[in-house]
């Protein structure tokens, strides 16, 4: 296989992949837009993962593949009302968000296990069927963007790219998304211009619990036909991207498509000719030093949002 | 035609200190009206209570004659009265139309329109605000005629001028002032709240003096002199020239050669700076607010790193040397931010006046804290330094007014007879008369022979206390100039980056 094909084989999987990732990005990107730091992603998508799981193979029976689709938005209400946990702690209670989200991540492992063992006895819940691939006649025979973009994709990432362009016409060009990113910029500037700083990080915190929620919610149905128990760090890559992505929705596009990429070629690479020169453990890792090393030279940039993690205190200037 | 303003018998009590009492004040309409007061006088709860931050006690708000219930910020705006903030509420990585558009209603933006709406409003104005440039990347005093802008954007007709001048050079506190006049002239009245006396005998019509809660007078500023208004504030005689001895010619103790400092962004803050100061004087640095002279004094005190240069204390080489070497070897310092390096804010003022000695004789013998000792002092420094503190030396750093913390490091850095005092802002945000007294104990230190570096925003701080005045700009010292040829035009034009002996206009 050339170079080019090997690419093209990788692409339907690495787009998938990524699209998750893109989406609890959008949901960081709102949380620390609005001044919220918000390392709870992994957390809130594992609840998406398990809420989207249990609902499919519940509904499974009585509604059959509509079952799927309708679990995505419990997952994001599930996983929007256990954001509101984070959102309560920094928020109205000026908690450490690093902290917060932290217990986040602890509560929502801890609960998915609990609950799915309740469920099923093995805190395993598998779905048969889930997101089927889906071959877009036509459009898949266009030359290589057939491939990357028309070729065994899930309707997801459609939905997860318009809701990319959704977040950023909604961070650009109305005044909620001027307000919400005052907010993370300078809080002060925001409350002296009659904008509520407390309800914008409120909405911040909680697109941030849906997004990632559908996220892992997406991940469990297409890739992992179910819930495992662990959502593999996708949450911790989503805010790598969020840094990597400088905080622009365009860049975040970039940035977890690399990151999709990267992890395809970990997964799938021990299979291919074209890898089989390189050591497996290189492979394997080869996502998790990407990250590394993106954010040693990516992270001091001054990008990120001035105010965020930091307690809006009217009276302190 | 009735006041624009007028505030009747307004009365705010916080538990235990009436911030107000029974103040009353009109602004009339089309007049500059000075608001003067030392901190605490009610300055703030009074703007507060126009505000509707703070509800008063008993009394009343009349807008226009008639009576109004202001319960928020949103209610003063709706009635077209708009607060141009000491500290600018302006969002920095945003551009100028996207701040003066935030708070809007409209879920759509139109930038483009709001863009050409301002840009026609700044014009009106003379205020040359180009819309589309952003925040950080402008000045400050562009910064405030933003500010400026915002509130004219929002239709307001009462402007409330917060300490304007603190942040300004000369030349753009002049500019402001002519701002004020030709905003009076298109029908807006103003109310001028400010310490600096010379400020309101330029631009204000009347003023109204606060005293600890109380109006202690309003006067016709013309009819008025500068000492008169001082002490109507203060409550007794002032002295607002400062009185010094010639220098005498003494030694260089503490010499800077090419010093460069990088700042917090990597970025080159100080660029080849070189001076010295000699025994028994004072040397001023002036500059505007940015341009290296905090990097510049925290690389002094050894609280930044000298990228290159060397910097010489009695002639010993401190260059690399630690924040406690200096000090052993004479130096002490006056930092910027009180709150974050002055003092360990939830210390005890006794721990917090005994920081730079606590570790030595009597303080501590054998490792072990002498807490009688540690007292001793504190209640010689608390008493010298008129530092008030509700339970003394035991009070919390935390628990004292602004005012309080600066003259207690000030006191602590006196106390040590430094050989060098670096002073940063030593009196920023204090009343005249706790200015007056630090001013008086900076020129005894100097009679004592002691190095002073004054580092200070206040131009009229510099040069009148200064035996020579260095100035930097853009992280370079401009110029050193001597007391007699340092005047305010001269200063404040090396200051905006013309060189020495730049056209002045």
């Amino acid at each position: 296989m050339s170079a080019i094909d090997t690419f093209l084989y990788l692409s339907p999987m690495a787009i998938g992949v990524s699209m998750p990732i893109l989406a609890a990005s959008l949901g960081g990107l709102f949380s620390e837009r609005s001044g919220v730091v918000n390392i709870g992603l992994e957390g809130q998508m594992l609840v998406g993962a398990f809420a989207a799981s249990y609902v499919s193979v519940r509904l499974y029976p009585a509604i059959g593949a509509a079952a799927f689709w309708l679990s995505l938005p419990v997952a994001m209400a599930v996983a929007l009302l256990f954001s509101a946990l984070h959102a309560v702690a920094c928020v109205s209670l000026n908690a450490n968000h690093v902290i917060s989200g932290t217990a986040i991540n602890m509560l929502a492992a801890a609960f998915t296990v609990f609950f799915s063992r309740t469920v099923t006895g093995s805190g395993v819940i598998d779905v048969r069927g889930g997101i089927m691939r889906y071959t877009f006649p036509g459009l898949s025979n266009i030359p290589v963007l057939g491939k990357i973009l028309f070729t065994d994709t899930y309707h997801t990432t459609w939905l997860i790219l318009f809701l990319l362009l959704a977040s950023w016409f909604m961070l650009y060009k109305t005044s909620f998304g001027l307000g919400l990113r005052s907010c993370g910029e300078n809080p002060h500037a925001a409350n002296a211009a009659g904008i509520s700083v407390t309800k914008y990080r409120y909405v911040g915190v909680l697109l941030s619990g849906a997004l990632s929620g559908l996220g892992g919610a997406v991940y469990a149905l297409c890739f992992d036909k179910g819930f495992t128990g662990s959502i593999y760090g996708l949450g911790f890559l989503a805010l790598a991207s969020l840094i990597f992505g400088r905080w622009n929705p365009w860049g975040i596009l970039g940035s977890t498509v690399f990151f999709g990429y990267a992890s395809t070629v970990a997964n799938v690479a021990t299979v291919m000719p074209a890898f089989a020169k390189f050591p497996t453990v290189l492979l394997k890792v080869f996502p998790y030093v990407a990250t590394l090393l993106v954010l040693v030279f990516f992270s001091r940039t001054s990008a990120a949002p001035k105010a965020a993690g930091e307690a809006f205190d009217k009276d302190k200037h | 035609m009735p006041p624009v303003i007028e505030m009747r018998n307004i009365t705010k009590t916080f538990p235990g200190v009436a911030a107000n009492s029974n103040i009353s004040i009109t602004l009339e309409e089309g007049e500059i009206h000075a608001l003067l007061g030392e901190n605490g006088a009610g300055k703030t709860t009074l703007m507060g209570v126009l505000f509707g931050l703070h509800r008063p006690d008993s009394g009343s708000v009349y807008i226009r004659g008639e009576k109004r219930r202001i319960a928020g910020p949103p209610d003063a705006a709706a009635l077209g009265i708009g607060m141009v903030h000491q500290h600018f509420k302006l969002v920095p990585a945003f551009t100028v139309t996207e701040n003066i558009m935030l708070g809007t209603k409209r879920f759509l933006l139109n930038t483009k329109k709001a863009a050409a709406d301002i840009a026609a409003l700044s014009a009106r104005h003379g205020l040359g605000v180009d819309p589309h440039a952003k925040i950080e990347a402008v000045s400050v005093g562009m910064q405030q005629r933003v500010e400026i802008l915002k509130m004219l954007h929002r239709n307001a007709d009462i402007l409330i001028f917060d300490e304007p001048t603190a942040v300004l050079t000369p030349q753009e506190t002049a500019e402001l002032m002519k701002i004020m006049r030709s905003l009076i002239s298109q029908g807006k009245s103003i109310i001028f709240i400010t310490h600096k006396l010379h400020e309101i005998k330029a631009v204000a019509d009347r003023c109204t003096v606060l005293r600890a809660g109380k109006v202690s007078g309003t006067v016709n500023v013309a009819d008025t002199s500068a000492e008169q208004m001082a002490e109507m504030m203060v409550g007794r005689k002032v002295s607002l020239n400062v009185v010094k001895p010639p220098p005498r010619e003494g030694q260089p103790v503490f010499a800077a050669q090419n010093i460069t400092v990088w700042g917090a962004r990597r970025e080159t803050a100080v660029r080849q700076a070189s001076f010295e100061v000699r025994e028994g004087e004072i040397l001023g640095l002036a500059g505007v607010d940015g341009n290296g002279q905090s990097e510049l004094a925290e690389a002094l005190a050894g609280l930044r790193k000298i990228h290159s240069g060397s910097l010489t204390l009695r002639g010993k080489d401190i260059t690399r040397a630690s924040v406690k070497k200096r000090m052993r070897q004479g130096l002490a310092h006056i930092p910027e931010d009180r709150g974050k390096r002055g003092l360990i804010l939830d210390f005890s003022l006794a721990d917090n006046l005994a920081l730079a000695l606590y570790d030595r004789p009597p303080f501590s013998r054998h490792g072990l804290r002498d807490f009688n000792q540690i007292n001793l002092y504190a209640q010689k420094i608390i008493s010298d330094f008129d530092v008030r503190a509700a339970s003394g030396g035991q009070t919390s750093a935390r628990a004292m007014s602004g005012g309080n913390r600066q003259k207690a490091v000030v006191g602590r850095e006196m106390e040590r007879k430094p050989a060098v005092l670096i002073a940063v802002q030593p009196t920023r945000g204090l009343d005249v008369g706790s200015i007056e007294y630090i001013h008086k104990r900076l020129l005894a230190l100097r009679e004592d022979g002691c190095a002073i570096l004054l580092v200070s925003l206040d131009l009229d701080e510099i040069l009148e206390l200064s035996d020579r005045v260095a100035v930097i700009s853009r992280g370079r010292i401009a110029g050193v100039l001597g007391a007699a040829e340092a005047d305010k035009n001269t200063v404040g034009l090396m200051m905006a980056g013309a060189g020495k002996g730049a056209e002045v206009t």
